[in-house]
């Protein structure tokens, strides 16, 4: 990939070069297509999409459906927009992506450098828990938020979401540490410092690329589910991706499409531009998620 | 580690340093085995209770297993997602493959192209579900467009048909996965040995046999990745088939997650949902755990 | 009693056993490499002296004090690793005191140990890049650096040099040796490079499959191999193994050895007394040197055999000439000067150098000790 000027191995004719651009960029079309249209529609007004054409550009531009599906789009049986979800989502995710970020980078530490007998074990048993299907934990866990009095809060989403992103974060840490030299350890070790203080000084300072990775993966995972927001925060502390889909599905008054559109966009902004921003961690998350190492 | 020597022997700096890893790993393990493998036993243990609106601890046996397989929106769950999982890994597969044996010809704009094919994988499935629910839907999405376009014969009501709205859901979902396939498959493909590749074009090999004979084989580690990553994927599926057609028309579409959550959660069976998390599980189980087990013994060689 | 004693000392892994019983001691400010193949045991043993894995059985000391058990840091020794390992996150200088920081040391008299330490390294230059600014030599100083400055009873090298190129591994050798030198301090010092071992050490210990084969000077390992691993593994080309019949003889014993062309030759043993060995097989260890010219041969020595044999292939090496030739039915190496003008296929006359002989029992594969030489 870094090597621009080397010519490629497998070297095809000029037609068959056009042919490979057309496919390309048709699909590229089939990939922006939905999303254009949500953009171009979510500033039209509503009888220009039931009386009108999907794919045109607005013949009349208005930024109302956004501020409606912000600020006052009618949500389960509140008229408040999707606003307070929005600050949900950020006040659930933010928490949940630090400490289960955390806890990976000092599991994966410990896995790598401080290895134990049983470790593998314990590692298999995180792993496995990344790809269950969660469906098995509905019930009991609905009943421990109980029990905790944390049912229906955002602080229950918050232990949920570190709980089950615990296995992805220990996953990359892991991964990502066990190419870390053990002799930088032992050097460290020799010069007097201890477990935290090597984890604090010597690994955590190397780690920005996986940091970032990590989490953006959680992040992204955190902000989209909508699983464990429907079954645990319903009501006014449902995150962005519950309200969003009582929004689109609710059966009451007239569907104003273009506000579906620009509720849709909202709830993929922060998730969009951080995949904008730094696409490229973001990637390299989904390929350590997926083939490891 | 310490084999013979009595901890008594260490200085107390050493003995803190050994046991200090396994003190500040226990939280996480803690957690892990209770909110997943004791959850997974309390859902093992609920499912052949006759928990109802709540948990009840009285067993009834296999009977919950029985009656999940006599009933038929569970049966529709299964052969939906039969349809949908081996529509969605085969099409994600082949789209990806193509994508990224395209984009491997050292496209000009590789760098634009790269990064639409694999958007979707950052939006959630609800705004991907919003998005295709209008853009299929035929009073104002591609029917209408067409119609007004003078195509008045067109046709594409899927997502309202109780036969094919399955096949509306594979669309929406393959839309948002095949990129991340594609990405895979780039990688391996740029994982490749240049020089196998030059050994064989010297051997006499046209670009097909090239492909077929050489490439193709060496993406193996990838087609497995993809094919475990997209059948759990397939199995969980649970919140595009919410956002695009709410299991409908009727349990037209109704998965094994959506029929899970409905038994538990609205119809209060309890029990019967129980069960059919345990059948999610071990179909999850039986996919990842032979995967898991060789990508962890692999990588302690 | 030694400055640094190694009693006895065992490691398992599981059922494992890496090292059995190793008995060592250092004197204060001797250079000790511990030398042999992968796999041998010697970066496990210098891991039991830096503390880094726990021993399984048996004593290590420094300075009289039983440190099993003590943590690393508290040994007070200082260890120079493979891979330099340097913190990729810190500056040369940062690397440099990061020992003397964990250990409490102020930021002024750590300023001061800095300063020595990068004038007698002639580092001065690089205290503030990072690790990944540095050539592989400058690398490999600063991870003596930061040995250095900890001012540690026990030095211990992993391997230093072996991930330079060719000639600065040279270049680094002599600096460490003049370090050496200079400084007088204890240095343990592993290294697969037998050439390493003998031109630094002080004493050799040679290792192989968990066992101290032979401890002792360059000059006794070389001269004096203790068995047949030992006089394989040191020197380079490796000594010639000749295999050889004892014959007694009226004028004295001799080994018999078969020449290319099947013929018979009788060197003689000198003063070495074989006769309880008559008739029975043995292999004759001759280094390369000892296989030469009439007019390299040593001129001290008192028994030089006079053999001829057909040259096979020649290697002019530069500073010499190295040929091979056929001899008791293997194929061996002679070392003669770099102008010898010879051909392949040539039948020429060489001097063996039996005063430095040395025997083995091919069967228990050790040093027969017959009264040869000294």
């Amino acid at each position: 990939m870094t090597v621009a000027a080397q010519e490629n191995i497998v070297r095809t004719s000029q037609s068959v070069r056009v042919g490979i651009y057309l496919a390309l960029i048709v699909f590229a079309l089939f990939y922006l297509l939905p999303f254009g249209i949500m953009v171009i529609n979510s500033v039209k007004p509503l009888i220009e999409i039931t009386e009108g054409n999907m794919i045109a550009l607005p013949r009349e531009w208005t930024i109302d459906p956004w501020l409606s599906a912000w600020s006052t789009a009618q949500i389960g049986v509140e008229p408040t927009g999707l606003r307070p979800y929005f600050v949900n989502s950020i006040v659930m995710a933010l928490p949940a992506v630090a400490i289960s970020t955390a806890l990976g980078a000092i599991n994966g530490y410990i896995l790598t450098k401080w290895q134990f007998r049983g470790a593998t074990l314990i590692f298999g048993l995180l792993l496995f828990s990344c790809f269950i299907p969660f469906q098995i934990v509905l019930i009991p866990m609905a009943r421990v938020l109980g029990v905790l009095n944390i049912a229906g809060t955002t602080y229950g989403l918050i232990l949920v979401h570190v709980v089950y992103g615990l296995g992805f974060s220990t996953l990359f840490f892991r991964n990502f540490y066990a190419a870390f030299p053990n002799e930088l350890v032992r050097a460290a070790q020799i010069d007097g410092a201890g477990f935290f203080r090597i984890f604090w000084r010597i690994m955590l300072p190397s780690s920005g690329p996986i940091l970032a990775v990590c989490c953006i993966w959680q992040f992204t995972n955190i902000w989209n589910d909508f699983l464990f927001g429907a079954s645990f925060a319903s009501g006014s502390a449902a995150p962005m991706t519950v309200s969003l889909n009582n929004l689109v599905n609710s059966s009451t008054g007239v569907r104003e499409y273009n506000v579906h559109f620009a509720g849709a966009i909202l709830a993929a902004g922060p998730t969009l531009l951080v995949y904008i921003i730094a696409g490229r961690y973001f990637v390299r998350g989904l390929m350590a998620g997926s083939v490891k190492g | 580690m310490s084999m013979n020597l009595t901890t008594t022997d260490q200085d107390l700096k050493t003995r803190l340093q050994n046991w200090l890893p396994k003190i500040v790993l226990a939280p996480s393990f803690g957690l892990v085995v209770f909110f997943v493998y004791g959850f997974i036993a309390f859902t093992l243990y609920l499912s052949f209770t006759n928990s109802r609106m709540l948990p009840s601890y009285e067993w009834v046996g296999w009977q919950n297993y029985e009656r999940l397989f006599q009933i038929r929106e569970w049966d529709i769950a299964l052969n939906n997602l039969v349809i949908f999982a081996i529509l969605y890994i085969s099409i994600c597969t082949v789209i990806g493959l193509i994508l990224a044996v395209f984009l491997d010809q050292k496209i000009r704009g590789e760098g634009v192209l790269r990064p639409i094919f694999l958007y979707p994988m950052a939006l959630s499935f609800i705004v991907t579900g919003t998005a295709w629910k209008w853009f299929l839907d035929p009073a104002i999405g591609i029917e209408n467009t067409f119609h007004l376009w003078g195509w008045q014969s067109f046709s594409f009501d899927w997502i309202k048909d109780r036969d094919m709205a399955i096949y509306a859901i594979v669309i929406a979902a393959v839309w948002q996965s095949s990129g991340f396939v594609m990405a895979m498959f780039l990688a391996g493909l740029r994982g490749i040995d240049d020089e196998l590749l030059k050994a064989a074009q010297i051997d006499g090999a046209s670009n097909f046999n090239l492909y077929r004979r050489i490439i193709l084989p060496q993406l193996r580690p990838a087609f497995l990745s993809a094919f475990v990553i997209l059948g759990h994927l397939a199995i969980k599926s649970y919140d595009l088939v919410i956002a695009l057609t709410g299991g409908g028309p009727g349990n037209a579409t109704a998965l094994p997650a959506t029929f899970m959550y409905s038994y538990s959660f609205t119809r209060n069976q309890m029990g019967i949902g129980s069960a059919s998390a345990v059948i999610m599980l071990l179909t999850i189980s039986a996919i990842m755990v032979p995967y898991l087990y060789a990508e962890l013994n692999e990588k302690k060689r | 009693m030694g400055f640094l004693n190694i009693n006895g000392v065992s490691k398992s892994y599981g059922s494992l056993k890496v090292l059995h019983g190793i008995d060592i001691e250092v004197e204060e400010g001797e250079f000790l490499v511990l030398v042999g193949p992968s796999g041998c045991g010697k970066s496990t043993l210098l891991n039991l002296i830096a503390g880094l894995e726990d021993i399984t059985d048996g004593e290590i000391l420094i300075r009289d004090r039983v440190i099993n058990g003590v943590h690393p840091s508290e040994r007070n020794i200082a260890m120079v690793f493979q891979s330099y390992a340097l913190y990729p996150n810190m500056t040369v200088g940062q690397n440099i005191t990061f020992g003397l920081e964990m250990h409490g040391v102020s930021k002024k008299e750590r300023k001061i140990a800095l300063d020595e330490v990068a004038k007698l390294l002639r580092i001065e230059n690089l205290l503030h890049r990072k690790p990944k600014q540095l050539s592989g030599g400058q690398r490999q100083r600063v991870a003596m650096g930061r040995a250095l400055v900890r001012n540690p009873d026990v030095f211990l090298f992993d391997e230093p040099l072996s991930n330079l190129d060719a000639k600065l591994r040279v270049d680094m050798r002599t600096e460490i040796k003049k370090l050496h030198q200079n400084l007088g301090t204890t240095i343990v010092y592993v290294t697969h490079d037998q050439i390493e071992a003998m031109t630094l050490s002080s004493r050799i210990a040679v290792m192989n499959d968990g066992y101290v084969q032979q401890l002792g000077t360059p000059k006794e390992i070389y001269d004096n191999p203790q068995n047949i691993f030992v006089a394989t593994f040191m020197g380079s080309p490796a000594m010639n193994l000749i295999p050889a019949i004892v014959r007694a003889l009226d004028d004295g014993t001799v080994a018999e050895i078969s020449l290319y062309d099947g013929s018979l030759e009788h060197l003689p043993f000198g003063r070495a007394d074989m006769n309880s060995w008559d008739g029975r097989e043995i292999l004759l260890g001759l280094r390369p040197e000892m296989i030469t010219d009439e007019e390299s041969a040593d001129r001290k020595s008192q028994n030089i055999a006079r053999i001829k044999n057909r040259i096979e292939v020649t290697e002019p090496a530069g500073s010499d000439t190295f040929i091979s030739m056929q001899a008791g039915g293997k194929s061996i190496v002679a070392r003669m000067k770099s102008d010898i003008d010879v051909k392949p296929d040539q039948v020429f006359p060489f001097a063996i150098n039996m005063d430095k002989a040395v025997i083995f029992d091919p069967v228990e594969g050790i040093r027969i000790q017959a009264n040869i030489s000294s």
